[in-house]
């Protein structure tokens, strides 16, 4: 057996485990989805077959539509506001806070992580509420009359998707930002390059891949989330995950449950494709 | 073996014995009330069996549950009373001994042959029951407004009700609102109730789950939730005595859950003793009072064993008047049923 051949068995023995598991837990469920997809009801029964009908009602039945809107605009403003957010304090702990002092400035902004994702989101709806921290504030310092309808709106929603991705964002940022030379900087400032040009010319395109990372994540994690908009939205508009939720928890109508979540998947590879030119997943 | 030897050994068969083991185990399909330790531990205390309890949402949810589950893994199933029939149908439970149940000792109501009971065989019992009507807090609103449903939707209050995210029994409460019996929602009547759902929802801040409405109405974030009732409102007496309920005059909700054996079981004794257990006395009061939410036991018997602070809260004194000014859920074929539910995901997009 020549070298070179035993380094090809050597290679794929070692990625074997990987596409195993792989294929068991992602491709064939997935295969498996998109099967049910195309299947149908009839009364409380699912019918197979090839009907692909639930993906016409996914995007001409308007709530589905509208859940789908919804969806994207939630996150896209997120993500928007999660980078405008963690650039700032990405790069205030890479070049602001003392090297020594970095580790704990990291430890305090990814802190939140450690608690339970519902158990946040319901803080925040007691943050949010009528007599909420921020509410009561407001109407101590007399800036507000009446309390403000914050929490169940997509206000909370967003707010609650923000507090958690601005971490995720942060770190992505920063694991960039601590990799670029300080002597770019002093070049460009050395060749007359004021600070907003330092920053608009070499400080962001050298970290736009951690950027884009942060912000793909953000999508894809954002997308996807039932919890957070079920409940800090207090139901007052769905997203497509809650429509799927419902679909399965409620309707068992499995077929339409999963076409959703082909499209929703479709969205995620779309936005990957989009960004792939940016996407560094080894800076995360 | 050395001393050095024994140590790690000896520890290790003290922990072994320390810690309790189960010749049994019983797997429980359940609602939330049924995972409070206080109701379970007695239960595997007598019998030396470890319950096991999944909790699930949703008769749909409990189905599908079971079918991506092997004969056998499942021993008892908690369903709502309205669906018995259709795990039935399914195949789903497994007959039970009527005479093995002290349905005489039920409150008469609360027996529900056309629930429990198919092909005259009887396929679980009725355990807990309560009703979806009105909570509020009585500081907040007028406790008379709450007795007419055709306030909510007047402006007095709008912006200031929760809505119970279950799309069966508020619809049921739009219908009696509108002077229609739940049993007489079908395909054709349905489209009435559209119009007044949208109202009750423009009228309305929130539509949320148990957890998120309790917690808007503890908080003042709502000061009214449509489809609530003591099951909402109990367990949080102790805190807030200003919230309360009651069935207005247009009627309210009866809901009930019931208890079977899973079809397929490898234990049926065991089993019918857990269903035993639950609708005994002592088993009634403790599930009436479980942690996760409060509601009426089917056994009459249980206000022996319920002390007078519980059963002022649960109202039981009122039961036989709320008895019979409620009306069971609505109980639709397939098609209503997606109707029903479109209707309500519409209403939840509005």
């Amino acid at each position: 057996m020549t070298l070179e051949r035993q380094e090809r068995r050597l290679g794929w023995g070692l990625v074997a485990p990987a596409l195993v598991w792989t294929g068991a837990f992602f491709a064939l469920p997935f295969l498996a989805m998109v099967a049910l997809s195309f299947a149908h009801m009839e009364g409380r029964t699912v019918v197979r077959g090839f009907d692909a009908g639930n993906y016409v009602r996914a995007f001409t039945d308007w709530t589905m539509v509208k859940a789908l809107v919804n969806s994207l605009e939630i996150t896209l403003i997120v993500t928007a506001v999660s980078v405008l957010l963690a650039y700032p304090l990405a790069a205030i702990i890479a070049f602001r806070v003392p090297a020594r002092w970095q580790r704990l400035a990291l430890l305090m902004a990814v802190l939140p992580f450690w608690t339970s994702y519902v158990v946040r989101s319901y803080a925040w709806l007691l943050v949010l509420g009528q007599k909420g921290v921020v509410n009561t504030t407001l109407l101590a310092l007399g800036l507000i009359a009446e309390p403000l309808q914050m929490a169940s709106t997509r206000f909370a929603t967003v707010t609650g998707f923000v507090h958690f991705f601005v971490m995720l964002l942060t770190l992505t940022i920063y694991a960039n930002l601590i990799q670029l030379s300080p002597n770019y900087l002093r070049a460009a400032a050395d060749l007359g390059a004021g600070r907003w040009q330092v920053f608009r010319h070499v400080v962001l395109p050298l970290t736009l891949p951690g950027v884009v990372t942060g912000a793909f994540l953000t999508f894809v994690l954002c997308i996807g989330d039932y919890i957070t908009p079920q409940i800090l939205g207090g139901n007052t508009e769905l997203t497509l995950p809650q429509l799927i939720m419902l679909q399965m928890g409620r309707s068992g109508n499995f077929p339409l449950a999963s076409a959703l979540s082909v499209v929703l998947m479709g969205i995620v590879t779309l936005a990957y494709l989009a960004s792939a030119r940016w996407v560094r997943l080894d800076r995360v | 073996m050395t001393p050095r030897q024994m140590l790690p050994a000896t520890a290790f068969g003290l922990i072994v014995m320390a810690v309790p083991s189960f010749a049994q185990e019983l797997n429980a399909l359940v609602w939330c009330d049924h995972t409070d330790p206080a109701l379970v531990a007695p239960f595997e205390e007598k019998f030396g069996v470890k319950v096991n309890v999944k909790e699930y949402e949703g008769t749909a949810a409990g189905l599908a549950i079971l079918d991506q589950s092997q004969p056998g893994d499942w021993d008892v199933m908690v369903i709502d009373a309205v669906d018995v029939g259709r795990a039935v149908e399914a195949g789903r439970l497994a007959e039970i001994p009527a005479d093995a149940l002290p349905t005489g000792d039920f409150f008469p109501e609360l027996v529900m042959p056309e629930n429990n009971v198919v092909g005259g065989k009887t396929y679980a019992v009725t355990e807990k029951f309560g009703y979806n009507t009105i909570s509020y807090d009585k500081t907040k609103v007028d406790p008379a407004d709450m007795e007419d449903m055709a306030v909510l939707t007047g402006g007095k209050y709008d912006g200031r009700i929760g809505i119970y995210d279950y799309y069966l029994p508020v619809l049921g409460l739009v219908a009696l609102g509108q002077g229609m019996k739940t049993a007489d929602i079908n395909a054709d009547t349905l489209p009435k109730l559209k119009e007044p759902l949208m109202a009750l929802r423009k009228a309305s801040k929130q539509v949320s789950d148990v957890v998120s409405s309790q917690t808007a109405l503890a908080t003042g974030e709502v000061d009214i939730v449509v489809g609530g009732g003591e099951w909402l409102t109990a367990v949080l007496a102790a805190d807030n005595p200003n919230l309360d309920w009651t069935i207005p005059k247009q009627g309210g909700l009866r809901w009930a859950q019931s208890i079977g054996v899973v079809a397929g079981t490898t234990q049926p004794d065991l089993a019918l003793e857990f269903v035993k257990y639950i609708v005994s006395p002592e088993g009634q009061a403790r599930l009436a009072t479980a942690s996760c939410y409060w509601g009426m036991p089917a056994n009459a018997k249980a206000g022996d064993v319920l002390t007078p602070e519980q059963k002022t809260v649960l109202r039981w004194d009122q039961q036989p008047e709320f008895l019979k000014r409620s009306q069971l859920y609505p109980i639709p074929d397939a098609a209503t049923d997606t109707a029903m539910q479109d209707m309500w995901t519409e209403m939840l997009n509005q």
